[in-house]
């Protein structure tokens, strides 16, 4: 048992973090909230020369095909860079979805004769898109997901409901209390797919992940600014991070930081393995993770004080986010139902 | 990365459930703090260091296995799996052997540890004083170097099983000169010896769980010293992090523990009963808790063993398994309803012992300011 990162995989998270840092993500976060969405793609096109939109499409279709450990490892540090755009829909879930559909001897529904030849929309040519960062997709699965997340700057909208997959036209927008993000309700549009139940769930099951590392960078941002203005905003003769009460309450964020993310990580080995235990995996490090960023998220707007509570400051790019993300996907209590349902199933049990 | 078993740890597991079943008491002992109760407590150490499981991480000659960290970790599942007895000479094992692995010559590991992995020789710990709880650095109970060793006196508090252990080993003052933590000296002492009165102290749950210690001219030689004299502060701060740390609460115990809270939810699920949903929730969340305290773990384990070191990190696991270890009692009581006050039950009992726990091995406090300090970099 090895329970680390590897070499490999602490350096792939530290290399994303350094294009990041040096690409101006708060600017394009604001530029996209403002419905400019090109400084966010040309940050996308940076990620997918670093092969972050390839994880998750299979090396046959020209992707990497990689662990969902090196996924999460990724989201996390787009989370904690407060990276815009539809990152769970594209680089995670509908990756998995369409790769589902197109697996086996029978790929599934309409694609089926063109997914192996040049037509133009065979999920070969969709997932190569996505791999290469040619193609931005996103992805509604009422209830659960019951928006597409901005569909407008995505080239590929997907909707799949009651089992059924179609390739939805984009509708009007709704806003978010996150200025970055835009929400599309989709209407059945051309199927491509029938009985996809279970291709569908692998899809939630990477898109949760994902968010749930997005969640967990999110909230390691947070902190990373709540302590740096708490070692130099002064008040009473000293920086503010002297008071005791703002040391505990910013050491509770840590704590709820640094047990989450090894829950993120045996979550992304069970999806991995496809384990009996991934949906119960799955949904406990969502739960964590959002609980972890939520807290996060309240103390650094009280760390900043009133300055946090204004659209200038950087840490109002992730605070109505991680409240975004803590409700899609699932709710906390649907997550709750999953692992405590799980818990009492003979077949998995607390400890497999 | 991967969580896959290790088959030699799992080999290791199979024979910790083959030694253990023989030896468990059938029946569960008589509390630890009474008189009785400790004196089957130690009859079990025995039978536990006769199947050579009292100590699987020491060294083969003081009774152990020298088991790696990770079947310490299987041992400590499998022991509270299996509901074993709280263990009597916990504070020697887990906060005086390290210590003495660290800082004591070979004289003192020959002559101490092997009485005490049998419970010969049961060890309490005599640190605070009444002026000197989370302020450790402000004792005043002194040591005055005399003909062949020390004689201590003052008075020490809190000290855990004090009542019915053998010896004690803590912090007195050896240079009246010196303040704070410097200056200080770490021995060890008969509990026994002539000027030591015990006053033993009920604690919440009635028993005499914890006792003062009053000192006066106690005569100490100088091999129970350890480390040098004046270097007593070093030499506790290592004990401190492991107390703090992996020694002094193995995900074990509360994977068991979240087990047990399972079956007790399960025992409720065919009645109807108002707020269910809530209470499922936070069972879930004990869980989720216990599960992520294992896998944390794992990492510092693997961590540890690529040359990683544990230190102020301690801090992050201790505020974790002590909050977790109140809120998942106070699930249990909750879903006993009325009966959750019934005294001398498993869950009760569990409760007030959980609630030490923010206080114990470092208030929270203490450790949410060393976190913030130390690991986030605020300024003191």
């Amino acid at each position: 048992m090895k329970f680390l990162l590897t070499e490999e995989q602490r350096q792939f998270g530290a290399s994303i973090h350094e294009l990041l840092t040096a690409a101006d993500v708060p600017g394009a976060a604001r530029a996209w909230a403002d419905g400019d969405s090109e400084p966010g793609l040309a940050i996308w096109r940076g990620l997918a020369k670093a092969g972050v939109t390839a994880l998750v499409v299979p090396e046959s279709a020209g992707g990497l095909g990689a662990s969902p450990v090196d996924l999460v490892v990724a989201c996390e540090e787009l989370g904690h860079h407060p990276v815009p755009g539809p990152i769970a829909e594209s680089i995670a879930a509908l990756p998995a979805l369409l790769a589902g559909l197109a697996q086996g001897e029978q790929p599934r529904g309409r694609f089926a004769a063109a997914s192996a030849a040049a037509g133009p929309l065979g999920y070969g040519k969709l997932l190569a898109a996505l791999a290469s960062g040619e193609l931005v997709g996103t992805l509604a699965v009422p209830p659960v997901l019951p928006y597409a997340l901005d569909a407008n700057a995505a080239g590929l909208a997907v909707l799949a409901e009651r089992g059924a997959v179609s390739l939805s036209p984009s509708g009007i927008g709704l806003k978010s209390i996150d200025p970055a993000r835009r929400l599309f309700a989709l209407r059945t549009g051309t199927e491509i797919a029938v009985d996809a139940d279970d291709q569908v769930r692998a899809a939630l099951y990477y898109g949760t992940l994902a968010s749930a590392a997005l969640l967990l960078g999110a909230g390691r941002g947070l902190l990373e600014a709540s302590v740096a203005h708490a070692k130099t905003r002064e008040q009473f003769g000293r920086p503010i991070g002297a008071f005791q009460a703002v040391k505990h309450s910013l050491a509770d964020v840590l704590i709820g930081l640094e047990f989450a993310r090894p829950l993120l990580y045996a979550a992304a080995i069970a999806l991995g393995n496809d384990a009996p235990a991934t949906a119960r995996d799955v949904s406990a490090a969502r739960v964590a993770c959002a609980d972890a960023a939520r807290l996060a998220a309240r103390t650094a707007l009280q760390v900043h004080g009133a300055i946090g509570y204004t659209r200038e400051c950087d840490i109002s790019l992730w605070l109505a986010k991680v409240r975004a993300l803590s409700s899609t996907w699932g709710s906390q209590a649907e997550h709750r139902a999953v692992v405590l349902g799980a818990l009492t199933e003979p077949r998995t049990g607390p400890w497999t | 990365m991967n969580l896959d078993p290790d088959p030699v740890d799992e080999a290791f597991r199979a024979e910790v459930r083959q030694g253990l079943a023989p030896i468990l008491p059938q029946h569960p002992l008589p509390s630890v703090n009474t008189e009785e109760g400790f004196a089957a407590h130690r009859e079990f150490e025995r039978k536990l260091a006769d199947a050579r499981l009292a100590v699987v991480s020491w060294p083969e000659q003081y009774g152990g296995r020298d088991a790696p960290l990770s079947q310490w970790l299987v041992f400590e599942e499998e022991y509270h799996r299996a509901g074993g007895p709280v263990r009597v000479g916990q504070n020697g094992l887990f906060l005086l052997a390290p210590t003495l692995f660290a800082h004591g010559s070979q004289e003192q590991l020959d002559r101490i540890l092997p009485p005490m992995a049998t419970a010969e020789q049961v060890w309490a710990q005599a640190w605070s004083e009444p002026g000197a709880g989370s302020d450790l650095a402000a004792i005043r109970s002194t040591a005055t170097k005399t003909d062949g060793g020390w004689r201590l006196s003052g008075q020490k508090t809190w000290s855990s099983r004090a009542a019915f252990a053998d010896r004690a080993f803590g912090l007195f003052r050896s240079d009246p000169a010196a303040e704070r933590h410097r200056g200080l000296t770490y021995l060890m002492f008969d509990l026994r010896a002539q000027g030591v009165t015990v006053r033993p102290i009920a604690q919440l749950d009635g028993e005499p769980g914890f006792a003062e210690i009053f000192l006066d001219e106690v005569f100490v030689p100088d091999v129970d010293v350890i480390g040098a004299p004046g270097e007593g502060w070093k030499v506790a701060m290592s004990t401190a992090s492991h107390e703090r740390g992996l020694s002094l609460r193995s995900p074990g115990r509360f994977l068991a523990a979240t087990d047990n809270l399972l079956k007790l939810w399960q025992s409720g699920s065919d009645r109807p009963r108002e707020g269910r949903t809530a209470h499922g929730e936070r069972v879930a969340d004990a869980w989720i808790a216990a599960r992520a305290y294992q896998l944390h773990t794992y990492g510092t384990v693997a961590s540890l063993a690529e040359g990683g070191t544990l230190g102020a990190e301690s801090s992050l696991g201790k505020v974790f398994w002590s909050e977790l270890d109140v809120s998942l009692c106070e699930t249990a009581l909750d879903l006993l309803g009325p009966h959750a006050e019934l005294a001398d039950r498993h869950w009760a009992d569990s409760y007030l012992f959980a609630l030490a726990g923010p206080i114990y091995a470092g208030t929270n406090e203490i450790q949410r300011s060393v976190i913030a300090e130390r690991l986030l970099g605020l300024p003191r």
